[in-house]
């Protein structure tokens, strides 16, 4: 049996918040940097994702379905390559039509829902999973949730969801001895299935591709095939899992990552026994070797692999705190607008920009963050969703008054209810006549 | 009069105090001419005559009087010890010592020099060539009587009374100990004392600084007189606003130091979100306690409610006053604090320290100690649950301030001023 080699790339981008100050709250209810948001949409979809693309097909062209590859878009990334990048979600659109590609399910928003215990993290995946089948004509079976966080209880809620596998990350103090280059599964529900990345592997190309201090570098992509084959004598799967902006945007042009993306299959197809295939394939062929232990979150994140880059420290856990309080309301409301903000202010690069742990390694995110300490991002972000908190106790106020009166209404029959009644009946004839008009333009 | 501001280049109530009281002074027909380190040319010049320092010129005679270096050479001699000090400072000190094994003074002190005016790292430095300067204005210039206002300008009120022979008044606006609690900077205080000691008269802005300068510098109780500061009504702006929250607003403005007490206003919010939901805290302002303020705000899990706006200048200041139902100032130290007045000019009720120097002239405005926390979140509470009482307290807070009038404080200065001349 040959062995795999999985590829799956991550994209999001979070609707970045604009300086919004207390004198903003009641009064303001545009949250977000128009300018900020469009400008790096352009800047990433030019260097990375459409050249990147580009590439792909290219290589799809070449090997028919013997490259593959999968992605998970976050809705947000995807909103704003709809407003700034449509060209982008063209070629995507492209790549779907190859049938080498799977689309990944995940948050819509890329949130941290799946740390709460309210049921938005249910609520993100179906709306996210609702856009890919719109988009892609795709309906994902695999999850991979927020910067791969993923804990035996999140794994539960995943299979209950109907997922048959999920990714996550191979983290050592999870394994122990245990090898990522294996499929598990979850401990409550043996029927969801688990690809744990290859750090080592992954983060060759991520972090250390165009580092010229590393003693390995320059890398090629017949070196690569090499250490994938000398490397991985016992084991099934090699996922590689990583953000995508690592072509082109993390690792620029220059570096030669294309290139080496580009001659990679190459050199694997003559030099290695591995496949390429997508993780609902890879689950297929391989048995799960074992259940995998996970009490607590764990992430790709940083050395520790754990969650504390967006729940570390006060900040984080108050903004967290107050954001998941109000959720049995606006989800009751059922509000677009409030949903929509409401969905944005999940994004978990809020939580990061919070951060004030010591960047340990060569932070792979390669997070800018639009503040400068994270006590302004918290300030800057708690006016915010104070203001969304408000707006979310008006439209309640609102509807229990509206609700009263039609109650009251009911209660007392006689000319008040004749006179809504008709009202009512003028105002639907009058939707009705717009309606009308506008389908014959 | 030498000073360190003015406005509209202000970093505090310093320059503030100074334009109000010569103002006030104006009016009682006494002429000021205002030195300050650097002007920016555009300080209204109506009452007052500025002298810009960084324009005068240095006479290089009186850079040779042994008289004159007695005065100023002690900052010299500290300033290697400085931790502030510049590089080439630093060189030149060594160098003509190890040269010739005492200070010389053929000195760069001989031309004009270019004051920042602000409050850098060559402070220590800027004052010592501000009160060679001041000799120099001193000697050409024609006056009755010199008043220097805090320690940044006391040396240069000392070398013009050596120069002139004419009678010293320096006036207290904070001492060291408000400024840094117990730990402070041995220099500036010896530089506040050689001030107390050499003036004819002191002047200080309350009773508490009064005390403070009679028991900690050990100055003669009898030439130590109180003149409250006053607020001037003329910069009031017409500023409407609509507030966009619809919660009560109780604000603390001013720096983030441990002298402003904000950590008592954090933990007063907390106790009155407790049981008083309907209500915001803002805290306006910045400083070296603000990350750890917000830090514990958080922890309260109180940051919905307790909000930060960074430092406000301008409108926006006002701004806050009028988005205000309650103003607190929990000063630890406060030799004066301006800023209840200016809350109150706006129809604000205040609540105040014990600890502060404007407690001792308002009468209706809510006293606590600031490290009482209970009564501090009472008085808030009680300000906000019961409308007549914040009604009350502003009304008759905006009546009281009214009456506290530069004028008023400015006639005490001038019976100073007659009392040194022997008038």
């Amino acid at each position: 049996m040959k062995k795999t080699l999985c590829f799956y790339f991550q994209i999001h981008q979070p609707v970045r918040l604009r300086r919004y100050r207390f004198f903003d709250i009641g009064k303001r209810h545009d949250y977000f940097d128009e300018y900020v948001n469009r400008s790096t949409i352009r800047r990433i979809a030019e260097r990375c994702y459409l050249p990147m693309n580009n590439l792909i097909l290219d290589l799809i062209k070449r090997y028919g379905t013997n490259f593959k590859v999968s992605f998970s878009i976050s809705g947000s990334a995807l909103e704003q390559f709809a407003l700034h990048a449509p060209e982008v979600i063209e070629s995507f659109q492209k790549l779907a039509t190859t049938g080498s590609v799977e689309f990944l399910a995940e948050t819509y928003a890329h949130s941290l829902a799946s740390l709460s215990d309210t049921d938005e993290f249910e609520r993100q995946v179906r709306r996210h999973t609702a856009k890919m089948k719109e988009l892609f004509g795709q309906k994902p079976v695999t999850l991979r949730n927020s910067s791969l966080i993923y804990s035996d209880q999140i794994g539960e809620r995943v299979a209950a969801m109907g997922f048959e596998s999920m990714l996550t990350d191979g983290a050592r103090h999870v394994l122990g001895w245990k090898s990522p280059n294996f499929v598990y599964t979850n401990v409550m529900n043996p029927r969801l299935k688990l690809l744990l990345k290859n750090s080592r592997l992954s983060d060759d190309l991520t972090l250390r591709f165009s580092d010229h201090s590393w003693h390995e570098w320059p890398l090629t992509a017949d070196k690569y095939a090499r250490w994938l084959k000398d490397s991985t004598q016992n084991s099934e799967i090699v996922n590689l899992f990583m953000n995508y902006e690592t072509f082109g945007e993390n690792q620029l042009a220059e570096t030669g990552i294309f290139e080496f993306m580009r001659s990679l299959p190459e050199y694997i197809f003559s030099m290695t026994d591995f496949e390429f295939l997508t993780p609902s394939e890879a689950v297929k062929k391989h048995q799960p070797v074992a259940p995998l232990h996970v009490p607590y979150p764990i992430s790709w994140a940083d050395e520790e692999k754990d969650i504390t880059g967006w729940l570390g420290n006060e900040l984080q856990n108050e903004a967290f705190e107050e954001l998941f309080k109000i959720q049995p309301k606006v989800e009751a409301l059922n509000d677009p607008g409030l949903n929509e903000d409401y969905s944005r202010l999940q994004a978990s690069d809020h939580f990061y920009y919070m951060r004030t742990k010591l960047f340990s390694d060569n932070d792979y995110h390669h997070y800018v963050s639009p503040y400068e300490t994270p006590y302004e991002a918290f300030i800057n972000y708690m006016n915010v969703l104070s203001d969304f908190v408000v707006r979310v106790e008006d439209m309640e106020k609102m509807r229990n008054i509206a609700d009263d009166k039609i109650t009251e209404e009911e209660k007392s029959p006689g000319k008040k209810k004749r006179v809504s009644r008709v009202k009512s009946a003028e105002s639907t004839a009058k939707t009705t006549k717009k309606i009308s008009t506008k389908e014959k333009r | 009069m030498f000073g360190w501001e003015f406005p509209p280049h202000i970093a505090g109530g310093l320059g503030t105090a100074s334009y109000g009281l010569t103002k006030g002074l104006a009016k009682h027909g006494v002429k000021v001419m205002f030195v300050m380190p650097k002007a920016g040319g555009d300080e209204d010049q109506s009452v007052v005559k500025i002298i810009n320092a960084s324009d005068v010129e240095m006479m290089s005679e009186y850079s040779n009087l042994d008289e004159y270096w007695q005065n100023v050479n002690f900052m010299e001699i500290g300033s290697n010890l400085v931790p502030y000090l510049d590089p080439v400072t630093f060189e030149r000190t060594v160098k003509e010592t190890i040269k010739t094994g005492e200070y010389s003074e053929h000195i760069v002190f001989r031309n004009k020099f270019q004051f920042s005016g602000k409050y850098g790292t060559n402070l220590m430095e800027e004052v010592a060539r501000y009160a060679m300067v001041a000799g120099t204005i001193a000697a050409q210039q024609d006056f009755d009587i010199i008043h220097a206002h805090d320690w940044l300008t006391y040396s240069a009120g000392i070398v013009a009374k050596k120069v002139s022979g004419k009678p010293l008044v320096i006036h207290v606006h904070a001492t060291e100990f408000d400024r840094s609690g117990e730990n402070i900077n041995q220099q500036v205080y010896d530089i506040e004392r050689r001030g107390m000691e050499a003036a004819d008269r002191v002047i200080t802005v309350s009773n508490l600084t009064r005390n403070i300068v009679i028991n900690r510098y050990g100055i003669n109780p009898d030439k130590v007189v109180t003149v409250h500061n006053a607020v001037d009504f003329q910069t009031r702006g017409d500023l409407e606003i609509d507030r966009g929250v619809k919660e009560k607003v109780v604000t603390f403005l001013g720096r983030i130091t441990f002298q402003k007490g904000p950590e008592y206003f954090i933990e007063a919010a907390n106790k009155v979100l407790k049981r008083y939901p309907n209500v915001r805290f803002v805290m306006a302002g910045s400083g070296d306690l603000f990350n750890r303020s917000v830090r514990r705000v958080a922890q309260l899990k109180i940051a919905t409610k307790f909000h930060f706006t960074g430092f406000l200048r301008g409108d926006d200041v006002q701004k806050m006053f009028l988005y205000s139902d309650v103003y607190v100032m929990p000063s630890v130290s406060e030799p004066f604090g301006i800023s209840p007045l200016e809350a109150m000019r706006a129809g604000v009720p205040t609540i105040i320290s014990k600890q502060s120097g404007v407690a001792e002239v308002l009468k209706h405005s809510i006293k606590v100690n600031y490290w009482d926390i209970d009564a501090l979140a009472d008085a808030i509470y009680g300000l906000l649950a019961y409308p007549a009482l914040g009604k009350v307290a502003g009304e008759k807070g905006l009546d009281e301030v009214n009456q506290l009038k530069w004028e008023n404080a400015a006639l005490k200065v001038e019976d100073v001023y007659k009392d040194v001349l022997g008038m």
